[in-house]
């Protein structure tokens, strides 16, 4: 009983506490289910002692909605979230590693970098460190790209993603930092709107 | 002068009474568990957590600890003395061995929620990750099967986390915690701040704002439903909601129908209990989920043992649930209404709602179909007309003695099916068995632990020679102890489950299921418990009752037919309502 075809990538937002050992609780919620995690970052959030994880997976939404209730059982987090790629805005980073003569010598390698918005980072004598910022399909081009010209190193991050329509959630998220969280917090609206609550 | 003297006297011990007691990190931890209310331990000891059983030598009059024989037998023991009592079940273990020892419990303490504390010692924090003897790391090998864990390395959080682990273990759906504390921070000496209970974390939320639209929503449901059925679980005992469960049946006038952790939450004789679902459930509720208009799940899960096949199962009817786990709303089964919250809060909201309603037409459906299998299993079973002893017909003698007083703790296998179809209750908490995990080993320990969680009640552990033998080791605990337990072995010579789904399914070839038995009686006696072997009916009943009647613990093995089968069953991956009755 394994749909392949209802897939679609998902980010998932967490917020939790800060605590040692939460990323594992957090990672073998998908490795139980056999769920391979694409990406997954971890950073501090806007407010102070809260942590936030975005994690990418491709699955069906019926199985996010239940990994991600099981995500927010857990003792330590204060909230997830699970996003299509239409609900988000979000970018990557990547850096790619090239040979310094063949972008001294071909004008091409250049033109291309300047097509693909691509910043130096790092010029040495024998190698330049470029970077770009922006979705998988655009860092993978200018991989794909520089391929031909000696491309030494490529590595991508995580992607970090923000929900389009959270407006509020950073009120809550003071809320769990400042005081005990009233009743107004224990919500459980998303028993009539199901999903929709987690799509904020 | 004398004055002087009187005032310093007294300044000093003003003095003593403000300034903080220094404790060490054993002492606090035992600190904890005395303010916890906690007044059984279920351990063993080991050079990791020799501090803390240091510390105990002190505390002996104010805490019992039961030496167990193995961590294993510990931590069942534990959780028998949590069912038994509701309260929470605590476990001391070293670490290493001590502590993955520990793993098969907390695993089954998971899935059947039920409250632990485990307590594991740990390598000196500086040894941490350098493989020290009898290190082990046990937090993340627990992290799947611990409801939450936590490792301390520094006296000053102890009486904090033993705090929240209390709290969490208990409180919301309960499950175990496990807290690790390493070598150096039980012998730690700190600042002792004195003890506070914790009942919030923010992260955390317990249960949650009943929301009055989910109980109108359901209310409306079930007004208008001609068929209604209640599944009930462990939901109902563990939020000690059996008086607001009663009362919302009654008024209703909903049969009502048991998963095998919810029995015992309604007294057997019921009008209205119309007996369990599941693999090896009753024909009527198993048959009638599949025909009821309106289902409602109280505190259970929809485990696959339960539902058989899922895309066959209720489709028909309206799904209410009610669970104090968001998580469990939807996750197998799709809830027309979810509601979410503790059954305490949320059944006495129902109650108010609905209407009186007598709905005999509906119950004698069930009755009907209870007679058909009354005639075709039960009957045949409990008044068997083979030379061979039958496991019902055991547990019928039990019944007619303890009069369904007792607590009757199962191991896992055919006899736990037996037992939870057969044996009478009257009163919640008295049916303890390793329900989720199915854990072989579990009956004998856990019958100590509901002994000492109930010790005005008589414990029944019925146990099938092939998990008997994986747990007998705690005979030793029983002969230590001088607890009484009354243990009934019903020997048919295999491992009877299994056996059956190998002549069901796998034409008859018993594969590694036939299992030799040493002399159990000889057994017991030398632990210095009393015991008898039975092999024919005629001495059946006296046995039964000279059991009962010991002081004291005692070991019945019964010989029953060696290839009896349960039924009715529902194959795995059939329909409910495709369940035979032979």
């Amino acid at each position: 009983m394994y749909h392949n075809t209802d897939k679609q990538e998902f980010t998932i937002t967490v917020y939790t506490e800060n605590q040692v050992g939460l990323l594992n609780r957090i990672a073998i919620i998908f490795s139980r289910r056999k769920i391979n995690v694409e990406s997954l970052n971890t950073s501090p959030s806007e407010v102070p002692g809260i942590h936030r994880f975005t994690i990418v997976v491709e699955e069906s939404r019926d199985v996010v909605l239940k990994v991600v209730r099981q995500i927010e059982k857990q003792v330590e987090v204060l909230k997830a979230y699970f996003n299509t790629n239409d609900e988000i805005v979000w970018q990557e980073l990547a850096l790619y590693k090239v040979l310094s003569e063949e972008i001294t010598e071909k004008v091409k390698v250049e033109r291309l970098l300047r097509e693909f918005g691509a910043r130096a980072v790092a010029i040495r004598k024998d190698f330049i460190v470029f970077e770009t910022t922006g979705h998988r399909e655009e860092t993978n081009k200018l991989m794909k790209a520089l391929e031909p010209y000696g491309l030494v190193e490529f590595v991508r991050s995580a992607r970090v993603a923000i929900i389009k329509e959270s407006a509020g959630f950073h009120e809550k998220l003071k809320d769990f930092e400042e005081r005990e969280p009233g009743e107004e917090v224990i919500e459980n609206e998303y028993l009539g709107k199901r999903e929709a609550v987690f799509t904020m | 002068m004398e004055t002087t003297i009187a005032k310093t006297a007294t300044a000093e011990k003003v003095k003593e009474a403000i300034a903080p007691k220094t404790l060490t990190g054993s002492q606090a931890v035992l600190e904890a568990c005395i303010a916890e209310g906690v007044d059984t331990i279920f351990g063993y000891p080991g050079g990791a957590i020799m501090p803390i059983y240091d510390a105990l030598y002190d505390y002996k009059e104010k805490l019992e600890h039961i030496l167990v024989r193995h961590e294993q037998g510990g931590i069942h023991a534990g959780q028998g003395y949590a069912r038994s009592s509701g309260r929470v079940g605590v476990v001391f273990a070293t670490s290493g061995p001590g502590a993955t020892n520990l793993v098969t419990g907390l695993a089954d303490a998971m899935i059947d929620s039920t409250p632990l504390v485990c307590i594991t010692g740990q390598v000196f924090a500086h040894l941490l990750g350098t493989d020290a003897f009898q290190e082990t790391d046990v937090i993340n090998i627990t992290m799947p099967v611990t409801k939450w864990n936590y490792q301390i390395t520094d006296a000053e959080e102890i009486p904090s986390i033993l705090a929240k682990a209390f709290y969490l273990a208990r409180s919301g759906r309960p499950g175990p915690v496990l807290i690790d504390i390493s070598k150096n921070a039980q012998l730690q000496q700190f600042n002792y701040q004195g003890y506070t209970a914790c009942n919030h974390i923010r992260s955390y939320r317990p249960k949650p704002v009943i929301r009055k639209e989910y109980i109108d929503e359901a209310v409306a449901l079930i007004n208008n439903a001609k068929k209604p059925l209640v599944i009930f679980g462990q939901g109902v005992i563990l939020g000690k909601a059996e008086k607001e469960f009663k009362k919302f049946i009654e008024k209703s006038g909903m049969p009502a129908a048991w998963t095998i952790l919810g029995l015992s939450a309604l007294p057997t004789d019921h009008p209205q209990n119309v007996g369990m679902v599941g693999m090896h459930g009753n024909y009527g509720p198993n048959v009638l989920t599949n025909e009821c208009d309106v289902l409602i799940a109280i505190g259970m899960r929809f485990d696959d043992r339960v539902t058989g096949r899922l895309d066959k199962y209720a489709k028909q009817a309206k799904i209410i649930h009610l669970d104090i786990d968001p998580s469990e709303i939807d996750k197998n089964v799709k809830a027309t209404v979810g509601v979410w919250g503790d059954c305490k809060e949320t059944l006495p909201l129902l109650t108010l709602g609905i209407e009186q309603k007598d709905r005999s037409e509906w119950l004698a459906v069930f009755a009907d179909y209870s007679k058909q299998e009354y005639e075709q299993c039960i009957q045949p079973e409990m008044y068997p007309s083979t030379e061979d002893m039958t496991m019902a017909e055991v547990i019928r003698n039990v019944n007619e003695i303890t009069q369904g007083n007792a607590i009757m703790v199962t191991d896992v296998g055919q006899h736990q099916m037996v037992t939870c179809r057969y044996a009478k209750f009257n009163d919640t908490r008295s049916n303890v068995t390793s329900g989720g995990l199915g854990t072989m080993g579990f009956g004998l320990p856990a019958a100590i632990g509901a002994k000492f969680g109930a010790q005005n009640r008589t414990v029944i552990a019925v146990i099938g020679d092939g998990g008997f033998q994986m747990t007998l080791q705690e005979l030793g605990t029983i002969m230590q102890t001088g607890i009484d337990v009354k243990i009934m072995i019903l020997n048919n010579q295999f491992l009877g489950m299994v056996r059956q789904w190998q002549d069901l399914f796998n034409d008859k070839r018993y594969s590694f299921v036939d299992i030799a038995s040493p002399n159990y009686v000889m057994l017991a006696k030398s632990y210095g418990i009393e015991g008898a072997k039975v092999e024919h009916r005629k001495d059946l009943v006296n046995a039964v009752k000279t059991m009962l009647a010991h002081k004291g613990s005692y070991l019945l093995e019964v010989m029953v037919g060696k290839e009896n089968n349960v039924f009715p069953m529902v194959p795995q991956g059939c329909s409910v309502s495709e369940i035979r009755l032979k």
